[in-house]
């Protein structure tokens, strides 16, 4: 293995959880995903280990953040013992090989219960793995268990759950952000290494900001989205989340490529090579900042640290300018109304019939629908059924769908033309730090119209990663977003790299 | 006042690919109920639709059979709607761009003619699952084996007049589907089945009335019953004062008449949009005219070709190429006794006799298709005679017996020893004495006699021409 980890990952220069671990625990849980391949290839630790570390630290401060929905000890400690006679005769599977990680639970899990943080699907044990599960276990990593999200990943503050809100680990008063919140916060809190999620709005990127972790939210199609249920189809991407670029990296090798079994999985043009990735540098990199991501509505403090990140990339050899990016003011409204409409349709399977809660008290077939959706559906979900099959419906099709389906190609006509004239579009994951628990579900337009700079990278299909870029005056993450060209995830991985190694070096 | 019918159809045919549209399961009839479903025809959170291609090159044969257009830029969109028997609770279907478009095909018009029915559209689809009523537990129970089976539905202009044009465009479409391979067109397993949308008019208005829709009625009869009772109906309506209301309705075979089911104003808002999760499909020229040339000769030219090269009457030809099974066995036959008129004959009588008296469907026939042709070359051969092929028919059909094993095994194969004959029948013309003497008086009726008695002292195992021949031969000594 080449990489260097000599450098602390970004994340580290946060406030570190509250709570003190057992050290013994702290040392191992402590490492990055790829640190921790290494002791284990070096037999200074065996996989059995790792997760005795990793369920101890969980154990202690699972009831503070509540990052988890379900954890398979069992079926974790019989994946080390198969894997560890491997590991013992030298028959490294993958970089992470007996790395354990936390996996979010709307990907769905052979015999292990894939709840989607819903009332819905709270007995749901899927009988067939995710395809990005059957990858990681062909790597020999160890799903540790399955982490909390807001309800059918529609949210994000991860307060929509059916399990409970998780509290965010760098100041649990506040939010860890979402939809895949419990991955991000499992990170920031020590209580895994390495972790899966999935984006369709900034469902990876911006709660890897706010807990002052990287997440990668990969070209569409780079990833294999079969097994992970769907909220918006045509959005959703799973990626890897990881206390630095390189532990991200190294899972994206391991998950990426194209997938028989979803259609809209594609070849890359060259396959992804980790190591050869993050050596490259951002030597000679055009950077575009969009002028409409630095406007009104984005926290002077966040303003600060994401252009302290551009001159750290112009001080590494890269040139930076502003440019006019059009359409951002309509990514907001595009965004919704084509995830919600896909969403009404996504999540129509759950009526009590095949699928999903059942009510009790219902009748007659009708009562069956509206009892069973009623029942196990919570608030937002609803209101975005309700907006999608509004949107869809008769009448409004013209005036909204296929506007917004209009919108979305000039959104990635707009990107298009960027691309011709810069490597790599860098702006902040989120006008500000994390909200407190409690205020954001109160507004949720207001919620929504925070998630203006991560969705038009969904609209668009274009990969994007979120790193800590330094901290606000309470000590909240602020994270950086790097945007690239459809598979160059490459050139993301490297400029990240090159940021978290060289910017406090 | 003359009322003039107007009736446009929508077909929906299950295709005959062995696996179903988007997913590996099978597409067997009659399985033991969900035995054949997986995660991703069953619906499962987190599944995902990979296109069957040879659905597509189905799709293309149908198309270019009924002169369609191809649509070269495909997309599937979703039509959302709650129902048990379809799990995702939205249906994979084509609205946008379906894939065939602007066909036609010739039917037997009322007036005697013949017309061209516009058909609007044919687009890809997948079925959905069962639903099985239990008496006993008063429950419904869901079978998804049939979900995901694909379906193509052929959708024409409202250009029929009446229930006879309907008839004829469905035998003649099925025909179509089963010689180009799309479809096996089993109607009563439900593999063709028609929604027919009716209105009427008076004789001369341009515009069209307000129709009704009969949805899911899947034999011929009940298509012709149907659409005579709806326009009877709606006539009948007309006439007392009333309005037809636009609504669907469910046909009752067995009751002869349809009730209401929905309104248009409770009709369902199916909310369709793109289907997010299959990219399009491009379909190139090469593709169509690999498919073009791959395409069997087709009803339409087989029976002018049966009328201009064999000589066949109109009305036999339109009977051997109406079904794909009977234009096999006539084909298979003619190869094997090299008869065209001899195999036509049989099929015309024989073959279609015992398909009425057993009440067998052409697709049904279990009798290796040789089997004629081999019996037509023993007939042929004084092998045995015409009574007997037909006494061996029956057991060929009704048992798939091999004709010359059969006829050997039970020993029905004609004298050949001229000797034997002879000898038999001067025994008779002992025994006749009078009947010999009217003949020699010249009553020629007595020959006939004659005949008779030598066949019965031959036990019929004598061929007729020789038993005529060495009789005249005798009696003119």
């Amino acid at each position: 293995m080449a990489h260097n980890h000599n450098a602390e990952p970004v994340g580290a220069a946060c406030k570190p959880p509250v709570t003190p671990h057992t050290p013994a625990s702290t040392a191992i849980t402590s490492l990055t995903a790829l640190q921790l391949a290494a002791k284990l290839q070096a037999r200074e630790l065996t996989v059995a280990q790792a997760l005795d570390a990793y369920y101890a630290v969980i154990e202690e401060l699972e009831p503070k953040y509540n990052c988890y929905i379900h954890l398979c000890r069992e079926h974790a400690y019989a994946r080390a013992a198969d894997i560890q006679p491997r590991i013992d005769a030298g028959e490294i599977r993958s970089a992470l090989a007996g790395v354990p990680i936390a996996v979010k639970d709307l990907i769905c899990t052979k015999g292990i219960p894939t709840t989607c943080a819903s009332r819905m699907l709270a007995d749901f044990i899927p009988p067939y793995d995710a395809t990005v599960i059957e990858k990681i276990n062909a790597a020999d990593m160890i799903v540790l268990g399955k982490t909390n999200m807001d309800e059918f990943a529609m949210g994000s503050t991860t307060e929509t759950s059916y399990f409970g809100p998780t509290r965010n680990p760098r100041d649990p008063a506040h939010v860890p952000g979402g939809s895949s919140g419990g991955s991000a916060a499992a990170l920031a809190a020590m209580e895994a290494p390495i972790a899966l999620g999935t984006d369709t709005g900034g469902s990876i990127r911006q709660p890897s900001a706010y807990c002052g972790v990287t997440g990668l939210k990969p070209t569409y199609g780079a990833v294999s989205r079969y097994g992970a249920v769907a909220y918006a189809s045509s959005l959703d991407q799973i990626g890897p989340m990881g206390r630095d670029a390189a532990d991200c990296a190294a899972l994206f090798e391991i998950i990426a490529g194209q997938d028989p079994r979803d259609s809209t999985s594609m070849a890359p043009p060259a396959a992804f090579d980790a190591d050869a990735a993050l050596a490259k540098g951002v030597k000679g990199l055009r950077i575009g900042l969009p002028e409409a991501y630095f406007g009104e509505g984005l926290q002077p403090e966040a303003a600060r640290a994401v252009l302290a990140a551009r001159e750290v990339f112009v001080s590494l050899g890269a040139e930076a300018e502003s440019f006019a990016l059009p359409m951002t003011e309509y990514a907001v409204p595009t965004y919704y109304i084509i995830a919600c409409a896909e969403a009404c349709s996504n999540l129509s399977r759950y009526d009590g019939i095949k699928y999903g809660h059942s009510a009790e008290a219902a009748n007659t077939l009708r009562e069956t629908y509206i009892l069973s959706r009623g029942e196990g559906f919570g608030m937002e979900v609803k209101r975005r059924i309700m907006l999608g099959n509004f949107v869809l419906s008769s009448g409004y099709f013209d005036a909204y769908y296929k506007k917004a389906l209009q919108a979305k190609r000039m959104i990635q006509q707009a990107f298009a033309g960027a691309f011709e004239k810069y490597d790599l579009i860098l702006g902040p994951v989120t006008p500000a730090c994390a909200p407190k628990a409690g205020e954001s579900l109160a507004d949720p337009l207001k919620m929504y119209l925070s998630d203006i700079y991560t969705v038009m990278v969904n609209l668009a299909g274009l990969p994007a990663i979120s790193l800590p870029c330094g901290t606000n005056a309470r000590g909240l993450p602020i994270g950086l977003q790097l945007i690239g060209r459809p598979f160059e995830e490459g050139t993301l991985f490297a400029a990240a790299r090159a940021y978290q190694t060289g910017a406090f070096a | 006042m003359r009322y003039e019918t107007v009736i446009g159809l929508e077909v929906h045919t299950e295709l005959a690919t062995k696996s179903k549209i988007f997913c590996g399961c099978a597409t067997k009839f009659g399985g033991a109920p969900n035995t054949q479903v997986c995660p991703v025809c069953s619906g499962m959170p987190g599944t995902l639709p990979v296109l069957n291609r040879a659905v597509v090159d189905c799709a293309i044969r149908a198309g270019l059979a009924l002169n369609c257009e191809i649509t070269r830029n495909n997309k599937f969109d979703r039509k959302n709607y709650f129902y048990p028997d379809l799990p995702k609770a939205y249906q994979v279907s084509q609205l946008y761009a379906p894939i065939c478009t602007d066909g036609w095909l010739e039917v037997a018009a009322e007036d005697g003619g013949t017309k061209r029915v516009s058909i609007r559209e044919i687009h890809m689809e997948e079925d959905a699952g069962k639903l099985v009523h239990d008496d006993w537990e008063d429950a419904s129970l869901a079978d998804y084996n049939r979900c995901g089976t694909a379906l193509l539905e052929i959708v024409t202009q409202p250009d029929f007049r009446a229930a006879s044009e309907v008839v004829d465009y469905i035998e003649k479409l099925k025909a179509i589907l089963e010689y180009t391979g799309v479809s096996d067109c089993k109607m009563q397993e439900g593999s063709l089945r028609a929604d027919i949308n009716l209105s009427v008019r008076p004789v001369g208005a341009k515009e069209l009335g307000t129709r009704t829709e009969m949805k899911n009625i899947n034999s011929l009869r009940a298509i012709a019953r149907a659409i005579e009772a709806e326009t009877a109906r709606q006539i009948e309506l007309i006439e007392d004062g009333g309005r037809v209301v636009q609504e669907t309705r469910r046909w009752d075979d067995s009751a002869g008449e349809s009730c209401s089911m929905r309104a248009k104003e409770d009709a369902q808002d199916y909310r369709y949009f793109p289907e997010p999760d299959l990219p399009p499909i491009e379909i190139t020229d090469a593709q169509i005219a690999e498919i073009r040339a791959s395409l069997p000769e087709l009803p339409q030219a087989k029976r002018r070709r049966y009328m201009e090269e064999l000589g066949l009457p109109e009305y036999d030809t339109g009977i051997l190429t109406g079904s794909v099974y009977l234009m096999r066995l006539f084909e298979e036959t003619c190869a094997a006794c090299g008869d065209p008129k001899e195999a036509a004959n049989w099929i015309m009588g024989e073959v279609l006799g015992q398909l009425k008296l057993t009440q067998t469907l052409p697709e049904n026939m279990i009798f290796a298709p040789a089997s004629l042709g081999k019996l037509i070359l023993l007939l042929r051969g004084n092998v045995i005679n015409r009574g007997t092929a037909k006494k061996v028919f029956q057991k060929v059909f009704a048992e798939n017996v091999d004709p010359e094993q059969y006829v050997k095994e039970h020993n029905l194969a004609l004298m050949t020893d001229g000797g034997a004959i002879r000898s038999a029948l001067e025994g008779v013309l002992a025994a006749n004495e009078k009947s010999v003497n009217e003949y020699r008086g010249g009553k020629a009726q007595a020959f006939q006699y004659l005949i008779g008695q030598g066949m019965r002292a031959l036990r019929g195992q004598a061929p007729a021409q020789e038993v005529t021949r060495l009789l005249k031969e005798l009696l003119d000594d």
